[in-house]
């Protein structure tokens, strides 16, 4: 039964994990980019919903609301200026930009708000739970997260499939110069696929805010945690990194049930094992190794 | 187009490596071993550690910079075998050895930690790699933070340093931060003048040619990332030996990545002066807005997000290709009547010399 548990909160953890984690494989899928301030991007959403959202007499809960759309549209612009930039030099450049820009963040976080733990509040809605069973507590929290999750990722992957941006996003993603000789403006798509990372990460953020403590350094090992789904569940492929996530989430809690310093080691061994045996990832194709 | 404009014109042309005549260049460096050896007994205590933390980096950012600037490889990892120094360091000294004649035992460690890591690493490429090298260095710092033996995550101090008087312990740190900055230095110096350091432009400028006229790329950056990670485990045996209270958080500080790799890219990739101009300038700045907190870790990043976008050569980069001056060259120059700079026009029989535009790897051609 005890391992049931294990599962069982291993896959909400994998929910949240696949969610931070499809900013930065579309990203990737996309522009080629690794996103190195991806985890502090979803850190400054969560201070955002935390410092700013409440100055409208919005309730913290809803503060995706507002955080979500204005990430969007931080998104383009970053995309547009500072990244177009890095993306017209080399995939080294982007790396530097990236990592510069992380540590940027983390310490002007640090300057102006202190390195004091933060966290959304939700009210009473953390520590309801929906009892299963005698030790089986499937918080309402985690579960949504879940849920949004999933249903991030369907719309992401129909989005992609069936609408006509979608379908360039790929083009470029195929192909850019063949995209380019059909008409498509690819730095403007680019701005959009970088618009809606940025929205997933905002989302992930709030979530992160409203599970655990924002601090101003916890964006490091998020980018961590979503890299490992990402390069566990396959480059490229958006249900690989659910499953990734839920794979990574599993093995954290299976190294925490034996000690609490295990948990975070358990997720890199996995890591490690899947880079070892299978480096293109479970769903992957050959992308990373080329 | 005769067969004779074909032919290189010999008696036109001049191969030299030095710009600046040799004497001049050993003399000054004669000079500067001979000052920074003396510095702790002229300059004051305070100058003295500031020194110290600043070979510290220059060794970090010198290796950083092989790595990235000359091997292609962004790693942001090394912060692992900066840990991993300082804690085999700390593992020989509680086993009763000095901790001064354990840094080259905890640079050896090191090196051999990174052979059977590359293998894994050097599955990814790019980014893949960059972000991997973080990972394993992650876990590293969770492995020795679940030890007990090097006191888990509190923390343990460093013995077999208390006989020994303060301002003793602070010359003798110095000097061993300023003598493996010295080495690490030096041996780049000479690593990138021999065949390897060849091999390493050839593979910067077109991999796929340099491959295919037969340089092993593979175990040439196999080589390097070992150097690199001996390198900075010697760095932090020196660190360690300088704090010397030692904690998993503060060894492998994700901090350290940051500014070795400020520190190189702000100064010039792909240049032995740059990484070094780039920690004297970290260094100024530090010293400058010391009251500021961050600050200073912020206007750096920024600067070096700006170069990385504007003038990827660097500072040092930029002064070499505008004014054609290189105090520590490592390549060859071609110069006579009709010679043009591109690396294109210099005939095929010159190839592997060191170009003189565009020499940095972000500025390369490659699509």
């Amino acid at each position: 039964m005890i391992w049931v548990n294990v599962i069982v909160s291993g896959v909400l953890l994998g929910g949240f994990y696949a969610l931070f984690a499809c900013g930065l494989s579309l990203m990737f899928g996309v522009m080629k980019i690794i996103n190195l301030a991806h985890g502090d991007m979803a850190v400054v959403a969560g201070y955002t919903a935390v410092f700013l959202v409440p100055k409208f007499h919005l309730p913290e809960v809803w503060s995706f609301l507002i955080v979500v759309p204005v990430f969007a549209l931080l998104g383009y612009v970053v995309q547009r200026t500072l990244f177009q930039k890095s993306i017209e030099r080399d995939p080294f450049t982007t790396l530097l930009v990236t990592f510069g820009l992380s540590v940027v963040i983390e310490n002007l976080l640090l300057e102006i708000y202190t390195a004091n733990a933060q966290s959304i509040n939700i009210g009473s809605l953390i520590a309801k739970s929906w009892q299963v069973n005698q030790t089986i507590y499937v918080s309402y929290l985690s579960l949504t997260v879940l849920i949004v999750s999933v249903v991030v990722l369907g719309a992401l992957q129909l989005f992609l499939s069936r609408t006509s941006t979608g379908r360039q996003i790929r083009a470029v993603s195929d192909d850019r110069e063949a995209a380019m000789l059909c008409g498509t403006n690819y730095r403007h798509i680019f701005g959009i696929a970088s618009s809606l990372a940025f929205a997933t990460v905002a989302l992930a953020g709030i979530a992160y805010g409203m599970y655990s403590q924002l601090d101003p350094t916890a964006g490091g090992v998020n980018l961590l945690f979503a890299f490992e789904t990402v390069v566990i569940g396959g480059i490229g492929s958006l249900w690989g990194t659910l499953v990734g996530g839920m794979l990574l989430g599993i093995a954290q809690q299976f190294g925490a049930h034996f000690n609490a310093q295990y948990q975070l080691l358990a997720g890199n061994i996995l890591f490690l094992i899947v880079l070892a045996i299978r480096p293109q990832g479970l769903f992957g194709k050959k992308v990373a190794m080329s | 187009m005769s067969v004779e404009d074909l032919t290189p014109v010999e008696q036109a042309i001049t191969v030299k490596r030095n710009q600046i005549p040799v004497a001049y260049t050993l003399s000054g460096a004669i000079a500067l071993v001979v000052f920074f050896t003396w510095a702790p007994w002229i300059l004051p205590a305070s100058w003295v550690t500031i020194l110290m933390n600043f070979f510290i980096l220059v060794i970090m950012a010198t290796m950083w910079n092989l790595l990235a600037g000359y091997a292609g490889m962004v790693s942001i990892g090394q912060q692992g075998f900066i840990g991993l120094g300082a804690y085999a360091t700390l593992y020989f000294a509680i086993k009763g050895m000095d901790p001064f004649v354990a840094i080259p035992l905890a640079t050896v460690i090191c090196a051999v930690i990174a052979f059977p890591v590359t293998y894994l690493l050097f599955r990814l490429r790019g980014g893949y790699f960059s972000v991997a090298t973080w990972v394993v260095a992650d876990s590293a710092m969770l492995i020795i933070g679940s030890i007990a033996f090097f006191g888990g995550g509190t923390g343990h101090y460093l013995p077999g340093l208390t006989n020994i008087s303060y301002k003793t312990l602070n010359h003798d740190i110095y000097l061993a931060a300023w003598f493996v900055a010295l080495f690490v230095v030096v041996a780049t110096y000479i690593l990138l003048r021999s065949r390897l350091g060849l091999v390493l432009s050839s593979v910067r400028d077109n991999e796929v040619a340099s491959r295919s006229s037969g340089a092993k790329v593979t175990s040439t950056r196999r080589t390097i990332f070992i150097i690199a990670a001996a390198g900075c485990g010697a760095a932090g045996a020196v660190l360690a030996i300088s704090q010397p209270f030692l904690q998993i958080g503060n060894e492998f500080n994700l901090q350290w990545a940051a500014e070795m790799l400020f520190a190189s890219m702000i100064g010039g990739l792909g240049t032995i002066e740059g990484p070094i101009l780039g920690c004297v300038i970290f260094f100024v700045l530090q010293q400058t807005l010391q009251n500021f907190g961050a600050w200073y870790l912020i206007i750096f990043g920024a600067l070096a997000v700006g170069v990385a976008i504007w003038q990827p050569r660097g500072i040092w980069g930029f002064v070499r290709d505008t004014f054609h001056i290189e105090v520590l060259p490592v390549g060859f120059r071609v110069s006579g009547a009709d010679v043009v700079d591109s690396p294109r026009d210099v005939p095929i029989a010159w190839r592997g010399l060191r170009r003189t535009k565009g020499t940095s790897p972000v500025d390369a051609d490659a699509p």
